[in-house]
Order: C-alpha cells, then structure tokens, then sequence
C-alpha cells in the first residue's frame, strides 16, 4: 500500500504496516503540549481520569505565553494551575516568564521536535513542527489530558494533496507571501481534514523560518497538517538546536493524492489577507489605499529572527508614521537576546516602535495592543476573523513582516519596494 | 410526525459558513474556564441576540466549516453549557469535531439539512438512524452515521470515559 508522509509517520507511530485514509488509529506520541489557556481545562480533565502521574515528564511541555506575563488576576491563576501541576508531575519542559517564549517558535528552538515525531498540542497552530518533517497537529484539553495519562491519541488518517514547489523567492517575498497565496487559492477548508504535502526542488530554496511559517498556517486552509520534504536544511537546524536523531519517512512515489498543485515560487508577489478570513488575499496590483493605526510585528508564525531583520533591513534609519503604534514582539527570549546583540532592537525604538518581552499578546486579542472600534491593523500573525485583535468592529490585515514594517512607515498598506528606493 | 422518536429536539437557531472559534467564544474571555461565565459571552462577537434567546434543547444551524480557528475546546463547552442539544452542519473544522466528540456536545454533517433548516423550525434528530426531522417544514433528511470508534467515545459520554473505560489498553 503506497503512503504519503503523514500516512508512514502514523503508521510507524500505530505499530503498523501501512494505513490508508479514513482509517482510524491509536498512534503513540512523541510530544504533547499545553499553553496557559488550555492547559488549565485539560489539568481538570486529567483529574476527573483520576490519573496520578504523567506518561513521561519529558514529553510534555507546558508554555505560558498567550496571557503571560499574567494580565490580569484569572490570567495569574491560569498560570499558576499549570505551574502547580507541572511541579507535582515533574514535568521537564515548563516554560515561564522569563524563559518562555511564543510555544511554536519555543519548541523547535529548544530542539523539542525532531523529523518523524508525532506531536500533539492543545493548540491549532501545532501544526508548525511539520517544517521539521514532523507529524504535528493541533486538538482539544480533553485530548491533551488523554495525551498526558496514556501517551497516545486517536486519529483519523488524512488523505493529502501535494503541492510541489518550483523555483525560488523574489526579493521583497517570503514564506508568508507564498502561504497567504496558497490559502487565498484554495480557501479556508480548501485542505479540511487533509495532510497539506510540501516537496519539490522549490523546497530546498525556502529557509527553515519560511517553511515554520507556512506549516503554521497549514490550519488556516482547515488542513490536519502541514509537511515538508526533509532536506539538509533540515538535517542542519535539528543538528544545530541538538534535536534527537530524525527518522526520516518520504512519500512513496505511487502514493494517492486527492489533488496536486504546482506552485512556482518565483512568480509569487507580496500577498496581504483582508478581513476577515485568511483566504480575503490580494496583491498589491488590486488593492486600494488602506490607511492604518497599528503595526504588529511578532507571533509563532513571524516572530522569528529572520522576521525581525527583513523588518529592520526596512525600518533602519526611518520613522513610523504618526499615529501608527508599531509593536514589535520577538517569539522567544534568545531571539529577544539576538536581536538586542545584532542592534535590531535599537534600530525599532530609534524608528519609534515599542518591543515587549515575548507573548501571544495582541495576536489573539489578549492584552499588549488591542484595537478600537473601528481601528485597523497590519499583523505578521495568521487570523484576521473578527474581533480578533480587539473590538469586533476592528480589522486585521495579515501580511509578511516586510510589508508590515514598509506599512508602519508609510501609514498605509504598503509594498516594501517603494519605501526602498 | 409528531409521535417520532428523536434523542434531542427543539428550535434551530441558525448561522452562515466559517463561523470561527473567536466569535463562539472571544479570546478575552479565555482568562477562564468556567462553563456558565464561558456560556454566558457565546456567540457574542456575531449574534449579541443568542444567550437571550436561546433555550436548553434548542439546535444550532451552520453552513461550512463551523469551528474554524483556535482549538480551544471552551468553544464547544460554551455552545454545550448554552443549552444546545446538537450542532447540523455542511461541515466542521476537524479540531471542533474532535473537542465536540471529546466532551459530548452532540455534532453531524449534513448539507442538505443544514441548506434547508432556517431558524425558527422545530427540527429533532433519531441518533441511531440518523434521521434528522424538520417538524415545521414536515421534511426528513439522512446523516451518515458516526464511525463505531467515534460511536464509542459517544456512548461511553466523551473521551475521559472512554479512557477510563481502558479504551486506550494500559495506563
Ligand atoms: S502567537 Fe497567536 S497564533 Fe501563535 S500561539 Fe500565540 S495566540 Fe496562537
């Protein structure tokens, strides 16, 4: 029985010879995650099992980030739920003010994942580690609690459409362009319930940051998971963060697919998503003058190193416009440290923009610049529904860290090219 | 029709496609997680109607893709707490599916049902036939039924029980 990538890492993982789409499994698991949200809801489900230890203290990790550092009292308690249990388990991996940082850009960093994991997170984004060649996928605080006690889950085994990739990025592009593209091609359940397959010689051109960030918003095209071919890219990120050995599954070359779509990535333009759905896409051919209050820069989909230094390559030596708040949040605190020792940081604050200590913050609306009535936005985050970011009347605009830092200039939603010249 | 059998009967309350995770239940309310205070703020970002409306029994009505988003399982919890017996749908987001099947929130796929049904209609649904009714329209509709290992986490009442129930082998 031919298999896709996600078909073989379910397979090994059930103990099984080979699976095909529709079936049901029991799948051993390799990483289960929490953040300050739903891990309180899957403590309290863990309790009700009646459960007295943890699977394995080291394949958990419990990562305060969204409300952190604590907002406001019920955020406090939140934390301190999770901090209790994680002392009475000895759980390994807690992170927490101080050492935490944004969950998916926190794991990958700390060597956590490796290629061939199955990783479940209580948390839709945990389909981030799929640019590590892992099988990772997001779920609820009852399959997290059930994750927790037994070390396994259930899951229904995808079916995939591959999308093979050809040529390499333009200047001014980046992975977040060519993932708003694809989104705003085949809608927001345009891979529901599906494994969305990255291969082809266009792989090797996109940096690792690029393929974090489009295995990111695998879920918001509604796909189980996001994966990627493994290359030596990949070999040398998980040898450089000190991963565990990869396994390495690739595709059987007779394996079905539903569809397959050819994406040449050297005729990509930068892509911006329009409230307030992710698939809203347009390109700077078709848009109108947008003029904007805020600027956000951060998230586990575009907080990473490289996203800070293709907004500060634009923001060097200029101003942000009067009256765009422009917030600037590194995903981790060794990007934080980074960015401080290569003088990033000083580039934004002389540019006018205010950096925080890592946080899921406004991304979900949290604290940390929140919109008013009628505000918009340009983010570097992955959902624009509305009222994500603040009052329901607001918009978000989604769009590369590029586009973002040109736009905080400019005050409108702009094309880095012209605030370059 | 109105001596049929049916599991869950009552008034469809209804909405369009994409109905996401941030509007059933807003992220600034996730400071908890207590079910009345999360019932108490559902839906509110998209019907400020709903909470007065609704009442225990009564359906909820989507188009496609109900639950994209976040995989907060507070958003099934607050529709559950809400009173709502059962979710028809064209389609789910599959992480809604699973939490709503993991904490015993009643869900089926059904696009001809949930093309039809408008609010107000007195609708029911048989589990076991998946048959769903439309008492005010007089009209039936067919759902597939659930797989059996997905029938088993329901009649064990959700995941937890499942597993406490050794479902998974050893713990
Ligand atoms: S940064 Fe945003 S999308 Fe990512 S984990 Fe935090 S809240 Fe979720």
């Amino acid at each position: 029985m031919p298999m896709t990538m996600t078909q073989k890492i379910l397979a090994a993982h059930a103990g099984l010879e080979s699976v095909r789409a529709g079936d049901l499994v029991l799948a051993n698991v390799d990483m289960v995650l929490g953040n300050d949200i739903t891990s309180p809801v899957a403590i309290n489900e863990f309790e009700r099992l009646g459960q007295k230890k943890v699977f394995d203290k080291e394949k958990i990790s419990l990562v305060m980030d969204h409300f952190v550092p604590n907002k406001d009292i019920k955020a406090a308690e939140q934390c301190k739920r999770c901090r209790d249990f994680a002392g009475e388990m000895g759980i390994v991996n807690y992170y927490d003010c101080g050492e935490m940082g944004v969950e998916h850009a926190l794991l990958p960093e700390k060597g956590l994942v490796t290629a061939g994991d199955v990783v479940i997170g209580a948390d839709s984004h945990t389909c981030t580690y799929g640019a590590l060649s892992a099988f990772s996928t997001g779920v609820g605080s009852t399959d997290m609690a059930c994750g927790m006690a037994t070390g396994k889950a259930w899951f229904k085994v995808p079916s995939a459409i591959k999308f093979v990739l050809t040529g390499s990025l333009s200047p001014w592009v980046s992975g977040k362009d060519v993932i708003l593209h694809i989104i705003g091609k085949i809608g927001v359940d345009g891979a529901l319930y599906k494994s969305m397959e990255f291969c082809g010689e266009g792989v090797s051109a996109l940096s690792m940051s690029d393929r974090l960030c489009m295995a990111n918003m695998a879920i918001e095209a509604g796909a189980k998971n996001g994966i990627f071919e493994y290359d030596e890219k990949t070999e040398e990120f998980l040898r450089q963060v000190g991963a565990k050995p990869a396994r390495v599954y690739k595709a059987d070359p007779d394996a079905e697919y539903d569809e397959v779509i050819h994406i040449n990535l050297s005729e990509i333009t930068p892509t911006v998503a329009f409230p307030h759905l992710p698939e809203n896409t347009r390109t700077f051919e078709d848009m109108e003058e947008i003029a904007i209050d805020q600027v956000v820069i951060g998230s586990c989909t575009n907080g990473r190193l490289e996203d800070l230094i293709a907004a500060a390559e634009i923001l060097k030596g200029k101003k942000v416009a009067k009256g765009v708040r422009t917030i600037i949040i590194p995903a981790t605190q060794k990007i934080y440290l980074e960015a401080m020792e290569m003088g990033l940081l000083k580039i934004f604050i002389d540019a006018g923009a205010a950096v925080s200590t890592p946080t899921c913050g406004p991304c979900l609306g949290g604290h940390m610049g929140i919109l008013a009535k009628g505000e918009r936005a340009v983010a570097t985050t992955n959902r624009n529904f509305v009222g994500r970011m603040g009052h329901p009347e607001s918009e978000v605009y989604l769009a590369s860290p590029a586009v973002a830092a040109a736009s905080a200039v400019t005050g409108r939603i702009t094309h880095p090219k012209e605030v370059m010249v | 029709m109105n001596n049929i059998k049916t599991n869950v009967r009552g008034k469809a309350i209804k909405y369009g496609d994409n109905v996401d995770t941030d509007v059933i239940i807003p992220a600034r309310y996730l400071n908890t997680s207590d079910k009345k205070e999360l019932a108490s703020h559902c839906m509110e970002d998209l019907d400020k109607n709903f909470t007065k409306i609704v009442r225990v029994g009564d359906l909820m009505v989507a188009g496609k893709n109900f639950g994209c988003g976040s995989s907060r399982e507070h958003a099934p919890i607050a529709i559950k707490e809400s009173g709502i017996s059962l979710v028809i749908a064209k389609s789910f987001a599959r992480i809604f599916y699973r939490n709503a099947i993991n904490i015993g929130l009643p869900i089926i796929e059904c696009p001809e049902a949930a093309e039809e049904i408008e609010s107000g209609d007195e609708v029911g649904m048989d589990f076991d036939s998946g048959v769903i009714y439309n008492f005010t329209k007089n009209k039936t509709y067919t759902a597939a039924p659930f797989p059996p290992f997905i029938q088993s986490i329901i009649t064990a009442g959700g995941l937890i029980n499942a597993v406490k129930s050794d479902m998974f082998g050893e713990r």
